[in-house]
């Protein structure tokens, strides 16, 4: 489970979160929406641990709360910055990230990782050589090497063409069936819709939609966010 | 923790071997300086073993600062830092990664300048190379024990290729100037006894910024 209480985050005088509260029950999808700089980054930065709040608190639970080292063995955190090594094979890069993790993973399991992510017979090529999306595929890999409980996702749909995003998708809904619990920063309202239980919208550093998936079609969830968006445009 | 830092410290060196981008720099840079140098002292070519520690250590820290100018760019790419502050282990250890491998480039490096200073000074220092290595190795710890933390403190802001001197030298100037001063007793003198004092300061120094880099490092990283 994730508890955010009264969370507030400032850069300079900019504030891109205002005492913002939320709890993400543990194995619930959550599809975070808003405009560019709403604060959907903030957040999952804050939640991942990679931001401090100014203000607030984050509590994360993997079977009873963890210190924030401990709750980062039990994340994923998956953006559109891939975090991988130019320089390094797909192979050297995941042993990389297996080796801090503590995985014990020989190179047939890490061959096996980066099959599963398309990319079988690359294995061995630096990643600079490789195309946007084959990196972010390799990103996926990387960032759910560890297998872990709660998955943060930031635009993790960038630079991925049909196959791949239809392979991400399968792979969320399958992580999601296993009660994982995910966050997801979209701007894609069909694949944000299609994946999650709960629909979060941030609109300046707060939350001004909040409703389950179930209650809203796709058309009227549309519809009700694209009248919040130009109310809050014409307002600002 | 020592594999953890292992991993971090073998992964810039893998890098490092494969693009040659810092080493490359930081020894033609340090050998520049030591060819300006010696043109520069010609003029006291009899006493020149008096100038050589200054002229060494002047050449070490700016390579070694071209250096740890470089340590957190593979990390900014792509946001490798991010992936790097996800991983479950304390952010003290990619410290003492990154410090690890900037000392082992930066004593590569200084091996390479070292020789060329014996050739463009014409010494011969057979018996000094022990101690000269003693304080080479203890001086380049102090140096990135600093270096390592400021490096990634000028990694997060627009001007680090400026920034980053502008706060490491004032720092490390007691590294420096004991640093220089050990060196000018192995050069210069026989009582090598005198080296007590420089080497203890430049030990106290890097245990002392060692650990509050540490400790520290948690918080630069963060936003």
């Amino acid at each position: 489970m994730i508890e955010v209480q009264g969370v507030a985050k400032y850069f300079g005088r900019f504030s891109a979160l205002r005492d913002l509260s939320v709890t993400v029950r543990e194995g619930e999808f959550v599809s975070l929406f808003g405009r560019n700089g709403a604060g959907k980054t903030t957040l999952l930065r804050i939640l991942a641990g990679l931001t401090r709040p100014s203000s607030g608190d984050v509590r994360i639970h993997l079977s009873g709360p963890r210190s924030p080292q401990e709750a980062r063995g039990g994340m994923g955190y998956l953006s559109h910055n891939t975090a991988l090594y130019g320089d390094l094979t797909a192979v050297e890069n995941l042993r990389f990230y297996a080796n801090l993790f503590d995985l014990a993973l020989d190179e047939a399991e890490l061959d096996k990782r980066i099959q599963l992510v398309g990319l079988a017979g690359r294995e061995k090529e630096p990643v600079r050589n490789y195309s946007r999306g084959m990196q972010q595929r390799l990103a996926i890999a990387r960032a759910f090497l560890h297998d872990p409980s709660i998955l943060l996702l930031d635009e993790p749909f960038t630079g991925l063409d049909q196959t791949g995003t239809e392979f991400l998708k399968d792979y969320l809904s399958r992580a999601h069936g296993r009660g994982k619990t995910c966050v997801m920063a979209i701007h894609d309202a069909v694949l944000g819709y299609e994946l999650a239980d709960r629909i979060l919208v941030i609109e300046s550093g707060g939350v001004a939609m909040d409703v389950a998936r179930r209650s809203v079609s796709l058309a009227e969830f549309q519809q009700r966010y694209r009248a919040l968006v130009k109310e809050r445009s014409d307002a600002g | 923790m020592p594999a953890k830092v292992w991993t971090i410290f073998r992964k810039d060196l893998l890098i490092e071997l494969r693009t040659k981008d810092s080493l490359n720099a930081m020894i033609f840079f340090g050998i520049v300086v030591l060819v300006i140098f010696n043109f520069a002292l010609e003029a006291i070519r009899e006493s020149i073993r008096a100038a050589v520690p200054g002229v060494l250590w002047v050449s070490f820290a700016f390579s070694g600062t071209l250096g740890l100018n470089r340590m957190f760019a593979a990390e900014k790419e792509n946001s490798c830092l991010q992936g790097l502050l996800m991983v479950p282990v304390d952010r003290g250890i990619i410290y003492l990664g990154k410090m690890i491998a900037a000392c082992v480039f930066m004593l590569l490096t200084e091996a390479v300048i070292f020789v060329f200073s014996l050739i463009f000074f014409n010494l011969t220092v057979w018996r000094e190379i022990p101690y000269v290595v003693l304080v080479c190795l203890v001086g380049t710890l102090g140096f990135t024990a600093v270096g390592a933390l400021l490096s990634a403190i000028a990694a997060n802001t627009k001007m680090r290729e400026v920034l980053l001197p502008l706060i490491l030298f004032p720092v490390v100037l007691p590294i420096l100037v004991n640093a220089v001063e050990a060196t000018a007793i192995i050069l210069n003198t026989v009582d090598y006894r005198q080296l007590k004092l420089p080497l203890t300061i430049m030990t106290v120094f890097t245990i002392v910024f060692a650990t509050l880099a540490y400790l520290l490092f948690e918080y630069v990283l963060e936003d």
